[in-house]
């Protein structure tokens, strides 16, 4: 067991990460970061209107568009993977509506066998054509975060910015955090009460859809640092923990942020104690955060109980 | 009811005892599989087929088993509509078979298999404890659970790689499936769980099928339908856990789903579909086995999962009932008949306003009527010939109703007329208002409804225009079932 678990040394584990491989992991935090926010942001909508699940199938399936576009281009170019993984996304959903629509089995089901199908052909892909593509199994899995190449460090203006995986990641996120904020009303309107949308003016189709586009290119981004499965709790974790703590959407927004920010660091130190996989050790870190605001959450559920037998029952599934 | 179970039970049970029956009796005299490399692509096939090998029949009759127990179980999810539960507990057994691998640093079967369903079970309760305690959704609930219980896991399994003897261990095998790594205690593992699972089914064929259909009865009637799903969920995560080692973690719930969803498409009953979905899990479980086996080290869950995806498919496209061919042509059919019926319709009414003087109908006629180009009559025309419904009779240009043809005309503009009646007289719709509603249901109206129509209509002979309604002609030469019975009496 301790030859498994490694001692904890609080200079191993607190100060090295921060002096002598600054350089390393300054990079890594961020783009946990990032990764997490984004996909945090799409993920809360995604919650609202009970689509976890799409996120999981969207993740699992843009796999081959990847493998595909790699063994065309030969390169881990950012604009083939994006096209590749972006024909794979509306494969996906296509399958899905034919199977759902065009025979008798249910949507679940229908997910369950348009996603695991291509998913088995990016993995045959990978595994076949493994010396020709810079893939393995092992990043499919889990990413790697930890191995951001450092160089060719993008500059803009004079001023170094970072590695450029960091960089395509920060914009990614800028973008959808841009979006979010620009069609606030849009998304909020059309999630919580379709039908006041439609009175509205809104194109509730049009927003799925876009939310859709996005949700494809904030996995396809975060494919290369946490994979294609751990990017399903990068998903839902932030938003989840932000349901448990607030009921008003601006605070969970923050929330989801502040989430993110505290996964990516919380998880850098909790992989570097234990020496696993990184982008592994975050999803862990916000799974403890997840379990502590279920706790409060729990605490102030029988506490409200205890003081005010009317008012506690707000919010409350099934009550 | 009983005999159905007991007939399905025996056949799986037959199946089952002659995969074993396979595993016992072929000498044995080879290397693993994994120790073999460089070989050629013709020669794998033939170790494969030619079943000397001991790995390659304990591949291909784990592969098989898994395939059975996942279709059986799965079927109860794909009518449960709980596909996707069966995804996230599959996810949630990785820091299980993890922690089962630490007990002893090996690929112990029991201890693996102790550890992955304490993990998958936690999971379920998990998710269910969400989804009661929280204002969180079953969705989210289940990617959380998945998601989470995944990333330990993976930590888990990193952790172990990193370990001297860890990296040797194979343990990253059950993230993608090999099933050259089954050995023989494997499958007798696997045999056990297999057998425990049909048995159960068996036992309690009847308590699943009223509890997955209907729980409101099932609650009614006394059953304990919460003991039920938990024991379903056991049962699965055996099937889940036994399936590992050949599928993987991430592609199991293919097998659940895939096999179950293509046996639905192609029965209503629930102990057929148990079955086939048992036979379409076992073929996907043979094929994938034996494609992964072609190439060097490459994973089997995904060829599994791509055989069954085939399977599905092809119940998908082909299927006799519910199948996307079928269907077309059904359609196909259908449209042609009440393409043919309103020619015949037309012709009626050609006949009917020259007092049917005349026995011919000239092309030009019918053109007229129906506002259509020759060529299109010529079309329907030829249709109609093909039916035996008329005759064209040489360069004429005109065509002759045989005796059937004048009779489905006859029935058409009767059934036309009538509902057009029924409509003016019995649900006061004006007479201008009822041609639309009669055009279309003049193809679909059955005897037994004509019958009914006429009676309540007194046996009226016009309809609301002061057209005559005609009777139908007996034709005797036909069988007396597919006569029209109208006329019968007249």
């Amino acid at each position: 067991m301790n030859e498994l678990i490694p001692l904890f040394e609080f200079q191993r584990v607190f100060v090295t990460p921060w002096t002598q491989d600054f350089s390393s992991s300054v990079w890594i935090v961020l783009m946990g970061f990032f990764v997490a926010t984004a996909c945090g942001l799409v993920g809360n909508y995604l919650i609202l209107r009970r689509m976890a699940l799409v996120g999981d199938a969207i993740s699992h399936s843009i796999l081959p568009g990847i493998a595909v576009a790699f063994l065309i281009s030969g390169s881990r170019g950012s604009l083939p993977m994006f096209l590749g993984a972006l024909v794979a996304g509306a494969v996906t959903t296509v399958l899905i509506e034919v199977i759902h629509k065009k025979s008798r089995v249910k949507q679940d089901a229908a997910i369950g066998i348009a996603f695991t199908s291509l998913f088995a052909v990016g993995v045959i892909l990978i595994s076949l054509f493994a010396s020709k593509v810079d893939l393995d199994q092992e990043c499919v899995l889990y990413g790697e975060i930890a191995f951001i190449p450092l160089e060719g460090m993008v500059e803009f203006a004079g001023l170094t910015l970072g590695p450029p995986s960091v960089v395509r990641m920060a914009l990614v996120t800028l973008v959808v955090a841009l979006l979010v904020g620009l069609f606030y009303k849009e998304l909020l309107v059309s999630s919580f009460d379709p039908a006041l949308a439609f009175s509205l003016g809104i194109n509730s189709t049009f927003v799925h859809y876009a939310l859709m586009a996005m949700l494809s290119v904030v996995v396809v981004s975060a494919f290369e640092a946490v994979g294609a499965i751990l990017v399903i709790a990068m998903l839902i974790l932030p938003g989840a923990t932000a349901t448990l703590l607030s009921h008003r959407f601006p605070v969970m927004l923050g929330l989801t942020v502040l989430h993110a920010a505290l996964s990516a660091v919380l998880g850098l130190h909790l992989g570097v104690w234990l020496n696993c996989s990184l982008a592994a050790a975050m999803v862990v870190a916000g799974t403890g955060l997840f379990i502590a605001a279920a706790a409060v959450f729990g605490y102030q559920q029988t506490h409200a109980h205890e003081h005010s037998q009317n008012n506690n029952l707000r919010g409350r599934r099934g009550d | 009811m009983n005999s159905r179970t007991n007939r399905t039970t025996v056949r799986l049970l037959y199946l089952l005892s002659s995969l074993l029956y396979l595993l016992f009796t072929t000498p044995a005299h080879a290397a693993r599989i994994g120790d073999l490399s460089e070989t050629s692509l013709w020669d794998q096939a033939l170790r494969f087929l030619t079943f000397q090998d001991p790995s390659v029949r304990y591949a291909l009759l784990g592969s098989m088993l898994l395939g059975i127990s996942c279709g059986l179980l799965g079927s109860f999810l794909v009518v449960r509509k709980m596909a996707l539960v069966g995804d996230a507990l599959s996810h949630a057994v990785l820091p299980g078979v993890a922690l089962g691998f630490l007990w002893n640093m090996s690929k112990d079967p029991v201890a693996i298999f102790i550890g992955a369903t304490l993990a998958g079970l936690l999971g379920t309760a998990v998710v269910n404890l969400l989804k009661q305690t929280t204002p969180l959704k079953e969705d989210t609930a289940l990617g959380l659970v998945l998601a989470s219980f995944f990333a330990v896991g993976i930590c888990l399994v990193t952790m172990i790689q990193r370990l001297p003897t860890g990296n040797k261990s194979g343990i990253d095998k059950f993230l993608f499936g090999q099933a050259a790594a089954i050995g023989a205690a494997d499958v007798q593992l696997m045999a056990v769980v297999t057998g425990l699972v049909v048995v159960v089914i068996a036992l309690f064929y009847k308590e699943f099928l009223v509890t997955s259909f209907d729980a409101g009865f099932a609650r009614a009637v006394g059953l304990p339908v919460q003991a039920f799903h938990y024991g379903l969920m056991l049962l699965l995560a055996f099937a889940v856990v036994i399936a590992l080692q050949a599928v993987g973690v991430v592609l199991v719930s293919a097998m659940l789903i895939t096999p179950a969803a293509a046996a639905y498409l192609l029965t209503d009953r629930m102990h057929r579909m148990l079955l086939l979905a048992a036979v379409f899990g076992m073929a996907a479980g043979a094929l994938g086995a034996f494609l992964s086996f072609l190439g060097n080290n490459l994973p089997t869950g995904p060829f599994m999962v791509l055989a069954a995806t085939a399977v599905f498919a092809a119940a998908f496209l082909f299927g006799p009932r519910h199948g996307i061919v079928a269907r077309w042509w059904r359609q196909r059919s259908r449209a042609a008949r009440i393409q043919r019926e309103n020619t015949l319709k037309a012709i009626y009414h050609v006949l009917e306003a020259r007092n049917f003087q005349g026995e011919g109908v000239s092309f030009s006629e019918l053109a007229e009527r129906r506002r259509e180009t020759e060529e299109e009559i010529q079309v329907q025309a030829a249709a109609l010939a093909r039916h035996e419904l008329a005759t064209l009779p040489g360069e004429a240009d005109a065509l002759f109703l045989t005796p059937a043809g004048w009779q489905t005309a006859c029935a058409i503009v009767r059934n036309h007329r009538l509902w057009e009646l029924y409509l003016t007289h019995t649900a006061q719709i004006a007479p201008d208002h009822v041609h639309e509603d009669a055009e279309k249901i003049e193809h679909v109206l059955g005897e037994d409804m004509v019958r009914e129509l006429e009676r309540r209509l007194n046996y009226a002979t016009k309809d609301p225009h002061g057209k005559v309604i005609p009777g139908v002609p007996v034709m005797l030469e036909t069988k007396p079932e597919a006569t029209p019975g109208y006329g019968r009496s007249a």
